[in-house]
Parts: structure tokens; sequence; C-alpha cells
């Protein structure tokens, strides 16, 4: 036994001053935070003042690089319009949900509490699902950039919106496009087992027979998972000519790889959650070559009417926009064209996103009554020259 | 049991043996409060009890509470579907972990059927939150039995590896399963009926006041039911079976019946906690039974004071709300928990709270291969020194 | 239950369940001495095999490495990764025996105490691997160093140069080891402490000494099965040890934990399992049939297959 006595309480001190550090520090922040909602409750009435726009997302957490897109999306555009020096200011109040839909009630009530006007979000499905309710029955409008599932716009809600096309759209625009543009006729459907690539995968799955394709193969790999050996042995002994894969860019990097190293030639396909640079260098290069990807997500980099949003982005985070932050910009200009046109309640809001529509970097946003965006066009990648390129529609 | 003031500190010296004293007096104290309390009428205990409730359930979500305890997050729902529900939850551990010493790694099995049990049967069977509440609890006891049934003859590490496996398995399956949604999960789980048009029961999704009314009455139960068959004879035989299986075994104890009751009784416990959960959340899918679940309530116990009431409550509040109340700091949050975990488990590894039987059993170590023995006997320890 | 796909991919199955499982089976080792010695999960391996691939990852970023290598380059690059990742391994085992373990013994804390110290040091490492050392929290790529070039095959199955490596340098790995605890002065040191600590203490073993050993060794271990395992899969994440560390973990207890062969073979039987599994069921019932097979292997040889022998093992 070594004297262990005085350095426990110095370590139990030492741990309660750094307790009270962090107390200090958080009642800062949590100070200028209060000034902001003092300034917004005067001036809720319309024509001056401040009001806020939430953002409800992961920022935390495994899958937190879509939220930060997204919340950059919205930085951005609060940023530009507060430079303007309207009427009504805007302030950005951020929830970080870490993409778990058990924070998806908290993550309401407090948006709710600090009276926003309008929340861009939630991120991802799972937590949608778990936080539109409350957000529907405050009264507070939202606007997802990239929540695709199928099932959301089926509740009635009226506060809900969505810039992005859902699954029912991209899934069977990618069916359609492996086997009309393609001729691709027998598919292996892979999916990632998760709320957003099991949908994806249905909803292919549901599609391909329709169109005169064969589904030859279904699996679902673990997306943790390192070793897609047997989902590879699967598919290569299932003679299919291609693969769509429905889950995110880290897993479909790691399938592609082990695909292309056990000598599978055909083709692979997959969805908006894999459109991302990293697919690529996860993939290790060259395995992801030939690639398509789909998403309802415009490629605005090379577009000459978003140069000027893509110079901006490029400038306030020092790197182009990645996935959904130009549909998170999008979002967040049609609530701010609002909220310039004077409505800085919760219900004109959402009575103006209902009613006009806005021209945006990606494309014009007009809401259907059930939220979905009106229109929506899946546009189609491929991977060239180890670049994701848009080469066009699925239709 | 005689207690620790025969245990001959090892160094009266500094400091730590002032931390002690200060610990002896905490016990001697909650000791005579306890023997005081229950020599009380039973009358009297209730309208103690009805009172501490009142006080819990309208001061502590009150707007001056939020203020300082979560400033960045709804209070009220952080309290009754994370706080309220880890609180339950920990109370079920506390009885296989804290009562009959067994490790089990996999508690979210049965918070996930509970939770499962009330998304399938609002939404197929079109049953209400009150009926489902007894019925949530039933399969939650009876998933406990099957899966306790065969397991609970190993013993220690066994045990907790498979218990580990089964809490894998239980979110897997439920991915993989088409009857429960699958990995879509459930969504839209009714709100329990509202009870008139009283404001303290209608619950519906914006004031979550009710649902605290709601689960500190659950955790008020539970610890009135728990409390009870600690102190009858099941109680005992778990201390006995923890303190030395097998000489529990030799004085009649029946040790795998009472081990397969306290499997049961948690299980019970952790699906009345899913049912409490889903009802709030609205929706369910396997990512929420994740096994980090589990690892974090056993935090929670351990951290606590397994074995001692207050001492696990506490613990569940703080793994919870720590997090949420530092949210500015949620990078580093995972970081500090791990950390404060490894501090806690050096410096009062028995617990913040600890349980004064098992403080005794700590500093006189049992023999055997459970959970509750040390790493190396003290006495090597002190004849290298 | 698809036979049929069982049928076709049984060769395949087989030669990348051997493969995993031979990874499965070095991982296991670090457990499986821990457990034999102190009789404690260390909950914390999985960080130490993490901290293996990220000091792999450095290496090759250092060296400014993007493709496969041939020759001696290869065996350089293999060789300085090996140390690399065996030393940043081994480095956080002692540091993980230091910080969360040997406070507890002085104290004489419980076991549960240690159990809960190892789980707060596991989120605290990889928590660090994701804010300060791979500062994301997706998944990184390595370049694959080496070419997946065809040696032979079976049946419809190829075997790969860097399946063939996995298999070799495991056996020679295990095989040294099994030398080691068998017939040094350590590792009898280290068997007399599984046997009974207080009397080998009597004896004049250095209790902490022989038990910062064994955390070092199954450190070591953890960093070379690190290597492997990139050769083959060429990722790395602040979770990439969380799975494969449960299964490794599996495989110890599986074939007798506290057994170095044991751990052999549970890696073995796991790695085949997941790959005739995941052929039989779909790949997604892949660990419910590892875990239930664990469970019903336990109830009826309660030790595992081959029970647990650290301390009986033959001199």
């Amino acid at each position: 036994m070594r004297a262990v006595g005085p350095v426990g309480s110095r370590a139990v001190a030492l741990v309660a001053v750094a307790a009270f550090g962090l107390a200090a520090c958080s009642s800062s922040s949590k100070t200028s935070s209060s000034t902001a909602t003092s300034a917004g409750s005067s001036g809720g009435g319309g024509g001056g003042g401040t009001v806020k726009l939430g953002f409800f997302g992961a920022l935390t957490g495994p899958n937190a690089q879509l939220g930060i897109n997204i919340e950059n999306g919205e930085k951005l555009a609060i940023s530009q319009y507060n430079a303007t020096n309207p009427k009504t200011k805007v302030t950005l109040d951020p929830f970080d949900s870490q993409g778990d839909p058990s924070q998806a009630n908290n993550g309401a009530t407090k948006l709710i509490n600090d009276k926003v006007v309008g929340v861009l979000g939630p991120a991802f499905s799972g937590e949608s699902a778990a936080a539109d309710p409350i957000f529907e029955s405050a009264g507070i409008p939202n606007v997802s950039a990239s929540a695709t599932n199928t099932k959301l716009a089926e509740n009635g809600w009226k506060y809900f919106h969505r810039v992005v096309a859902d699954d029912s759209l991209q899934g069977p625009a990618d069916a359609d496009y492996l086997a009309k543009t393609l001729h691709l006729t027998s598919v292996a459907v892979i999916d990632d087992n998760s709320t957003y690539g099991k949908g994806l995968g249905d909803a292919v799955r549901g599609q391909l027979t329709k169109v005169g394709a064969k589904d030859v193969l279904d699996d679902h790999v673990d997306p943790n998972g390192a070793d897609y050996g047997s989902t590879v042995n699967k598919i290569v002994s299932s003679n299919a000519t291609a693969v769509f894969f429905g889950g995110y860019y880290d897993a479909a990097g790691r399938l592609v790889k082990q695909l292309r190293a056990a000598g599978y030639k055909g083709v692979f396909m997959s969805g908006d959650g894999s459109e991302d640079a990293r697919f690529v260098s996860d993939a290790g290069g060259s395995p992801a070559e030939g690639a398509y990807l789909s998403c309802p997500c415009a490629d605005v980099t090379s577009e000459s009417s978003a140069a000027s949003f893509v110079s901006a982005y490029n400038q306030m985070f020092g790197t182009p926009p990645q996935i959904y932050s130009a549909e998170a910009y999008d979002a967040t200009n049609f609530m701010l064209a609002a909220i310039k046109g004077g409505n800085t309640t919760p219900s004109a809001i959402n009575k103006y996103l209902g009613d006009s529509s806005w021209k945006g970097v990606t494309k014009t946003v007009k809401f259907q009554s059930n939220g979905n965006i009106a229109g929506g066009t899946i546009f189609v990648y491929k991977v060239e020259s180890g670049k994701i390129v848009q080469i066009g529609t699925t239709s | 049991m005689t207690g620790v003031e025969q245990k001959p500190a090892r160094r009266a010296d500094g400091p730590r043996e002032d931390l002690r004293r200060v610990g002896r007096g905490w016990n001697r104290l909650t000791g005579r409060a306890g023997r005081r309390w229950r020599r009380l009428p039973i009358p009297v205990k209730a309208v103690v009890v009805l009172v501490v409730y009142l006080a819990l359930a309208i001061l502590v979500p009150s707007n001056p509470v939020a203020h300082v305890m979560a400033p960045q997050s709804g209070w009220s729902n952080v309290l009754s579907e994370e706080i309220g529900v880890y609180v339950l939850m920990a109370i079920g551990l506390n009885v296989v972990v804290g009562q009959a010493g067994m490790l089990d790694l996999g508690y979210v099995a049965f918070f996930a059927v509970g939770g499962y049990s009330i998304g399938i049967l609002t939404t197929h069977d079109h049953l209400n939150f009150w009926e489902i509440l007894p019925i949530g609890i039933a399969a939650a006891a009876l998933a406990g039995l099957l899966l306790g049934a065969p397991t609970l003859r190993l013993r220690g590490d066994y045990l907790a590896i498979v218990t580990l496996g089964f809490g894998l398995i239980i979110s897997q399956a439920a991915t993989n399963l088409n009857f429960d949604g699958g990995a879509q999960g459930i969504s839209a789980i009714p709100h329990p009926p509202s009870i008139g048009h009283i404001k303290a029961f209608t619950y519906g999704v914006t004031d979550f006041k009710p649902y605290w009314y709601l689960v500190l009455a659950g955790i008020f139960a539970a610890i009135w039911a728990v409390r009870r068959l600690e102190r009858s004879r099941v109680g005992r035989a778990w201390v006995a079976i923890r303190e030395d299986e097998d000489v529990a075994e030799l004085m009649g104890v029946p040790t795998y019946k009472m081990r397969l009751w306290a499997f049961a009784i948690g299980a019970a416990v952790g699906g009345a906690g899913g049912v409490f959960f889903a009802t709030q959340a609205n929706h369910i899918d396997p990512t929420l039974f994740s096994y980090q679940v589990s690892i974090l309530v056993l935090a929670a116990v351990v951290l606590g004071g397994s074995g001692n009431m207050a001492g696990v409550v506490l613990g569940a509040f703080l793994v919870v709300w720590l997090p949420e109340r530092f949210r500015g700091f949620d990078k580093y949050r995972i970081l500090v928990f791990g950390l404060a975990l490894v501090v806690m488990m050096i410096f009062r590894p028995e617990g913040l709270l600890p349980s004064r039987r098992r403080r005794a059993e700590m500093s006189e170590p049992a023999s055997g291969g459970g959970m509750g023995a040390p790493l190396v006997a003290p006495t090597l320890e002190e004849a290298e020194a | 239950m698809n036979f049929h796909s069982f049928v076709a991919e049984f060769w395949p199955s087989t030669v990348d369940g051997l493969v995993i499982g031979f990874i499965y089976a070095l991982f296991a080792l670090g457990y499986t001495m821990v457990y034999g010695v102190l009789k404690l999960i260390n909950f914390a391996h999985s960080e130490v095999f993490m901290i293996g691939t990220v000091a792999m990852l450095g290496v090759i970023n250092v060296f400014n490495i993007h493709h496969a290598q041939s020759g001696l380059a290869l065996v350089g690059l293999l060789l300085v990764c090996a140390v690399a990742a065996m030393i940043g391994s081994g480095g956080v085992a002692v540091i993980l025996e230091f910080v969360a373990y040997r406070p507890l013994r002085r104290r004489g804390s419980s076991r549960l105490a240690a159990l809960i110290s190892a789980i707060g040091m596991s989120f605290a490492l990889q928590e660090i691997a994701a804010l300060w050392i791979l500062k994301r929290r997706d998944s990184r790529p390595l370049p694959s160093i080496m070419g997946h070039n065809v040696v032979f095959t079976i049946g419809k199955a190829q075997v790969t140069t860097d399946d063939i490596l996995v298999v070799v340098v495991s056996l020679i790995m295990l095989f040294g080891l099994d030398r080691l605890v068998g017939a040094t002065k350590l590792g009898r040191g280290i068997r007399a402490v599984a046997q009974d600590p207080e009397t080998a203490t009597l004896m004049g073993v250095n209790l902490d000494r022989v038990i910062l050993y064994t955390f070092l060794i199954g450190g070591l271990m953890a960093g070379v099965a690190a290597v492997l395992f990139e050769v083959h899969y060429s990722y790395t994440q602040f979770n990439v040890g969380q799975l494969p560390g449960i299964k490794a973990f599996t495989a110890a207890v599986l074939g007798g934990i506290g057994n170095l062969r044991g751990a052999l073979l549970g890696g073995l039987v796991i790695g085949l399992l997941e790959f005739y599994g995941s052929s039989l069921f779909g790949t997604e019932w892949q660990n419910p049939v590892v875990f239930l097979v664990l469970v019903v292997v336990l109830l009826f040889r309660p030790t595992g297959i081959l029970g647990e022998s650290l301390a009986r093992a033959r001199a």
C-alpha cells in the first residue's frame, strides 16, 4: 500500500475544480444565448427584432458529417441574410441530436421552448419520425434537407416539409436506371439494415420485378462490420450483372473494395447515402471506378448559377459544399424569404412555405400538401478517374 | 455481518482516513434513520411517502430547477424519458448485480421486450398503455425466465458473456425480423389515454410533466416492491449467494431458483422501463436497444453504489444528467464520462453511496469467483508494498 | 435455411472464415492471458487493437504510401508497420495496467470495479482516437499495401497472398507464445500466478511484474493482429476494435478462457461459424448465430471446448 491518501483527495479536488470550470464555461455560453432570447421575444410581433431558426441533426457521433454539412448550409444562408441588414434579424439555434432517436423529444421540446419560428431538420429519418409529431402539435414548420424515408409524408402532417425527393422516388428511379438505361437485368440488392438503407433497398427490389429485371440476391450487411466476405461470395456465385447497395458511403466503400478484390466485374450502384467523395477514398480509389450513384441532390459545384454559393461556402468553411449543403442552403433561404416578407410567426412562415416557391441553387423548391417536394428529380453520378461526376438524371 | 468498524484500517493516516470516518458516520446515521423509519406506523409512512412524491413531482420539473439543471435541453422531457427510465432500469439491474451478485451485460434485452410489447400491442391490437403496462412487465419477466433458465447455471464471467451475447442478438433480431417493423421500427406509438380533463393526467406531446408524474410513480412502486423482496427470505438468499454460492448451497439455499427469481424480477423492472420509454418516444427502432444501453445502466449501478437503492438511483441520475448538463462540451462528454468511471473506481470503488453490507464485504474480501471477489487478495498487495 | 447457397459458397466461406479466425485468435490472446492471470475481462482490449491499426495508419502516412508494394519494399514496410503497431498496442496495454488496473488492485477493489474501470478506459481511448488522432468519426481508409494476388484455388475459393500471410504469421506468433508460456521463466511465473497468486508471491514471483508482462504480451499480439487486419481490410475507425473485440472475446470463452490453444480453436470456430452461418441464414444473422452457438456450447461444456487452463499449461 503506497500512501494514495493525499493523492486521492487531490484528485477529487481536481475533479471538483474541473467540474466547476465546466459549469462556469457553460453558464457563460448560456448568458449569451439568453440575451438572444430576450431580444427575440421583444421582436416577435413582426417588423424589427430578432427571430430564431432551429437546426436539428447530428453534430457529433458517428454520423455527424451529414449534420455538419447541413448546418453549414444553414449558417451560410443566415449570415448572408443578416449581412443585408434586414428588418428582422435571424439567429441560429442548433440542437445536436447525435442522430439518436431517443434524443428527438428532448431536442424538439428544447427548440420549442426556445421559441424558434422554424426548424431546419431533423436530418435523419429515424429522428424525424420521433420528433416531427412534436413540432406538428406545437405548430413549428420544419424543413428537412435529407430525411428521405417514404413514410414520413404519410402522416398528414401540416408542418413537415422536405426539399429532397423521398425514397419512393429514388428507389424505383434507380431500379429503372439499372434495368432500362443500363440494360442490366439480374441485380443483387444489398442493404445495411438501417432505416434508410433498408427502405431504399426495398424500394429498388419492388421496382425491379415490375420492369422485368430479376432481383437475384437479397442480403443485409452490418454497417459496422469489417468483413463483407460472405456477401461478396454470394454476389459472385449469384452471377448478378449489377449490385445495388442501400446504405452509407463507408460501408459502400468497403463492400465495393472487397467485391473488386474478389474479382467481381459487374456494375456497382448505390444511393444518396454513398454520394460522397469518401465513398471513393473508402473504396481505396480504383475499386470505386465506374460505380453509379444516385441522389435527389444536385451537384451545384459545377453549375454556373450556383457559383456564388459555392465560392461563399468555400470561403466560410474552407471546403466546397458537400452532400446536402446546397439543399440546406435552399431550405433555409426559403424560410428566410418568408421572414423577410414579414412573416415572423411559425404559422405565417408555414403558410408562406405552403403557398410560395423558391428558386434555389439546386432547383425550384415547391412543396406538395403532404410536405414532399413537387416534382423531384433523381440525379445520377458516376465515378470517373476518382471523381464523382454528375452524368444526368434517371429519366 | 458485523460491519466495517471491526475491521482495523490498513493505515490510519491522512485525509483518506478522515474520509473513511465521515463515511462511517454517514452509514451510522442512515442506519439509525432506517431503523427509526421501519418502526413508524404504516399511515405515517404513507403520508411521508406521499409528501416526498408530491415534492419530487412538482419541484423537480419546475422552471427554476430546469434552468439550473439543463439549460440546453427540454428538461422535463429529459427527466421523464431519460432520467426516469434509466433510474427504473438501474433499480431493476441492481436486483441482479447488486443483490444477487450476477453480472448481466445484456440488460437492454428486457428494455427492448418492454418497448416492443407496447409498440406492437398498441399499433396491431390497439390496446392502450394501461392495459399494456402489466403485459409488458410480464413479457419481460417471462423473457428473463426463458433466458435465465438455461444460462443461470453458468457462473460469473460466463454468465456475463452469455448475457452480452443475448443483448446483441436481441437488437439484431429486432432488425432482421419483420413483425416488429424491422429496421424501420415502429412509429406513432400512442401516448397513454388521458384521464378525465385533468392537466396532470393529459398525455400530449409538448408537455412532459404528466409523464414525469407517471414514471415517478413507477419508480416509487418499483422501489417499494424491490425493498420488500430484499427484506424477505428471498433477499437474504440473494445475499448469501452473492457472498459465497457454495456455502449458500450447502446451507440449503436453493441457489438456482433464487438466481432465476432475481433475474426475472430485474427483467420485469427493465420491461416496465421499456414500456414507459416507448410510450413517450412515440417511435422505436432497433438502434435504441444497442448494447451501449446495457453498459450505461451497469455503469449507473456501480457508480452509484451497487446494492444500495439510493446509490443506484443517484448513479442513474448522474449517468444521464451529466452529459445532458454539459452539452456545451458535447465533443468531450463521452471522454469525460469514461475518465470519470476510471477515477471513481480508483478512489471510491464501492460507489458514491455504498451499501453498508456491500462495504463490509468489500473490506473483507469474499472467497469464490463472484464479481465481488477482489482482483488479487489484498494481503498479497500489502506483503509486497 | 439456404443449403444451396451453403454448398455453392462452401470453399470461399471456409477460406475466408479461417483467415478471419486466425486474426480473432491473435486478438483473443490478450483477453485470455489477462483473464487467466487476473480473472478479469479486459474490456479495453478492443481499443488496444484499435491503437495498433491507428499506428499502422501513421506509418503509412509517414512513408507516404498510396499503392500496393512488392518484394523487399513490402517486407520492410510490413516489418515497420508491425513494430509500430506492436509499440502502439503494447504501450496502450501497459498504460491500461498502470492507470486502470494497478491502482484498483492496490486498493483491493472488486473485479466488478475493475470491469467498470476497463469500460471507462475503453470509452476514453475511443474518444481520444476520434478527437485527436483520427480527427473524425467515420472510417478512414488505408491503401492496400499488399496486392490480392491469387496463389492457388480450392474449389471456387481463391487463396491470395494476404490470406497466406495472415495464416503464417498467426501460426508463428501463436507457437511462439505457447513456447514462451510453456518453457521460459516468465512463462512459469505467469502460470504460477494464474494458478494461485498468493502462493506464487510467497515463492518469490513478482506479482506486479508478471501482470505487467501479461498485459504487454496481450498488447503485442493485438498489434500483430491489427497489422494483419489492415493488410486484409485496410480501414480504421475509432470503434474498429469493438465488433472484432466482442468476437475475439467470444472466441476466447468458446475455446476455454485462459487457454492459449483454446483461443486458436475458438477463433477458428467463430470465423467459420460466421461464414457458414451467413451463407445458411443470410448475413444479417451472422452475429446471432455466433452467440447462439456460444450459449449452446457453454451449456454442455461450461468452461469452453478445451477448458480453462493457463495455469495447467504443460511445461
